[in-house]
């Protein structure tokens, strides 16, 4: 068996592959609260909960409706994102005006009412979502075994961040959202219409998790707990690369994933704990995070 | 003229009737345990001093952390060790639980003040999570089953804690030594630049105060004060377990402060108070504690950011005291 570093390159590429799906959510989720964050200067700390309503939602409607896997991944983002939206406007948009922190205690509450709900309804206990057949199985790749589904999460969350990367970067509503988060009065004065470019952005970003979610269903069980404690270490990915670009967001997300599953092979006590020792580490280095502007 | 001597002697009648209120307070606390169950007045007490420690951060320092528990369930876990391990004392156990949040807190303290605001917050999540973990795997919490059995003890070996209504008062001076070391504090000239921290960061710098320094003493002040809390609660209930270091509680005292009136005295005590007794009520009711909370904080937000305490200071007495709005303009 071929070792390196006294590991069983095996096990080393497995934990590695469980480290880039880990980090694959680590990057949609923390390129969602980037987003918002630009424009709407909140921390949504709903963002697990709302992962989690995703993921409840598929389920859901796998089970009472009958309608799967396919469709799902693209009925989950637009409810998820609808919500989004009406959360946007009934209540967010009367907190711009306030301290920041104030966007931050309110989508707290909102993460407790939408846990506490689907505890009190389902339980704590997870709900398995099957794997779709076109993606059951595996393929040797000749050093490892890769299931399909994995391989196929990692491809779709790559093309989810680098297609809203593109959608910021280079179109039209993007440099409005972009303009927006520099100097929304202005923009507002050129006639764009910003507290709609709010509530969209809003959406997006709730749309983006509510996509995590039905990803990670058939990876991890549908839980109503599943949000809250990856919404911490999303946390800490976001403190490690800073909120100033949607790149670093999305490679801090891929490269703490990865610091994980290393961390796993070589000392598992502590691969809880890596992504917070390196926050640790980074705020002490480069307070501002790796790919942080000064805020 | 007549208007600022209305005005003086408005502020004049405000400070006389907070006066006889505190008194009023003290007198109830010194008889509520002949009429209410003492041990639950006790876990009020409690987390009224928590509280309170944790205003010092946020209302009078402008420092939201979210990660407070750490102070509070950290300090109950030294001193449940010490007191039934080691055998120590409840005295003794309760100052090293004390001590022990006082260097977490400087630890924390040290790493968050290198970020401000929102990042302030998420930084002491993450930390109080990485403890929280930590707690988790450590041997001497004794994992899911927390440290139970702790003995009470007695008080510098004379006082026997294990009498009820000798455990309510100690827990009650406790209380009220917290409540005025911070009070003390936030009226003394460290607790003017705190609060000058808080309206306006950068003119504070500019002034020459060393505003890291300030913002880390004060961190590390409001850790201790929790931990003497926690610390107490420990030897109260005679466990320490793993609630007490979740997110669930770094949130729960804000609510607290939120509901009470953040930045006010009194409103942390209130604050207390309402939720220990909401989540007594609902324990038996069904429905769920974290809904109710959760609504709690959207509406708390939405439309009642003065609290209750601060709404009664904004209505009735004098403007200038009513609590920190942290309303931008």
């Amino acid at each position: 068996m071929t070792m390196i570093f006294g590991i069983p390159i095996q096990a080393l590429l497995g934990q590695l592959l469980v480290g880039l799906i880990n980090g694959s959510f680590y990057a949609m989720l923390s390129l969602g609260l980037a987003v918002i964050f630009g424009l709407l200067r909140i921390i949504n700390f709903a963002h697990g909960a709302l992962y989690m309503l995703g993921a409840f939602i598929g389920y859901l409607l796998l089970v009472h409706l009958g309608i799967g896997y396919w469709p799902a991944l693209v009925l989950v983002p637009i409810a998820v994102g609808v919500f989004g939206m009406a959360v946007e406007r009934a209540a967010l948009s009367r907190l711009y005006r306030l301290d920041p922190l104030y966007g931050l205690l309110f989508t707290f509450g909102m993460a407790l009412v939408i846990e506490g709900a689907f505890r009190f309804y389902y339980g704590v206990s997870g709900n398995p979502y099957a794997v779709p057949p076109l993606l059951a199985g595996g393929t040797n790749l000749g050093f490892m075994f890769l299931p399909n589904y994995r391989g196929w999460v990692v491809l779709a969350s790559l093309i989810v961040c680098i297609g809203t990367w593109l959608l910021i970067e280079k179109t039209r509503l993007g440099s409005y959202l972009r303009a927006a988060t520099e100097n929304p009065e202005l923009v507002q004065a050129f006639g764009v219409n910003v507290p709609l470019l709010l509530t969209l952005t809003y959406g997006l970003g709730a749309a983006l998790a509510g996509l995590a979610g039905i990803l990670a269903a058939p990876v991890y069980q549908v839980s109503p707990l599943m949000g809250s404690d990856l919404i911490i270490v999303v946390f800490a990915v976001v403190v490690i690369g800073g909120m100033g670009s949607i790149l670093g967001a999305i490679v801090t997300g891929y490269m703490l994933g990865l610091a994980e599953g290393l961390t796993k092979v070589f000392y598992p006590e502590a691969s809880n704990l890596v992504v917070f020792v390196i926050m640790a580490i980074v705020l002490l280095l480069r307070p501002a995070g790796l790919f942080g502007r000064d805020a | 003229m007549s208007e600022l001597t209305l005005q003086e002697r408005r502020a004049a009648a405000s400070v006389r009737l907070e006066w006889g209120l505190v008194a009023l307070g003290i007198v109830a606390l010194i008889a509520a345990p002949f009429f209410i169950y003492p041990i639950f007045v006790m876990k009020m007490l409690c987390f009224a001093l928590f509280a309170c420690a944790f205003n010092l951060l946020l209302g009078y320092t402008g420092l939201l952390s979210f990660g407070h528990a750490t102070f509070f369930g950290g300090a109950a876990y030294f001193c449940a060790y010490a007191v039934k391990a080691w055998g120590w004392p409840p005295e003794a156990g309760i100052l090293l639980g004390m001590g022990g949040a006082a260097v977490l807190g400087l630890v924390m303290g040290f790493l968050a003040i290198r970020r401000q605001g929102i990042y302030f917050a998420m930084i002491t999540l993450a930390l109080a999570q990485m403890f929280y973990f930590f707690c988790v795997q450590a041997p001497f919490t004794e994992g899911e089953d927390g440290i139970q059995g702790v003995p009470r003890g007695s008080l510098f070996g004379i006082v026997d804690l294990n009498v009820t209504m000798n455990m309510y008062y100690v827990v009650l001076t406790i209380f009220l030594i917290g409540v005025f070391a911070i009070w003390r504090i936030v009226n003394s000239p460290f607790g003017m630049i705190l609060r000058s921290i808080r309206e306006n960061e950068n003119r504070a710098i500019s002034l020459g105060y060393s505003v890291g320094r300030y913002k880390l003493a004060a961190f590390v002040m409001s850790a201790a004060l929790a931990g003497l809390a926690g610390a107490t609660k420990a030897i109260v209930f005679q466990f320490a377990t793993l609630t007490d270091v979740t997110w669930q509680m770094s949130g729960g005292v804000i609510l607290m402060n939120l509901l009470g009136g953040i930045g006010t005295m009194v409103g942390p005590v209130v604050g207390a108070g309402l939720v220990v007794g909401l989540e007594n009520t609902l324990a038996t009711s069904g429905f769920p504690v974290t809904i109710a909370t959760g609504l709690i904080f959207m509406v708390c937000v939405l439309i009642f950011r003065r609290g209750i305490v601060g709404e009664l200071y904004a209505r009735w007495l004098s403007p200038a005291e009513a609590g920190s709005d942290r309303d931008k303009a």
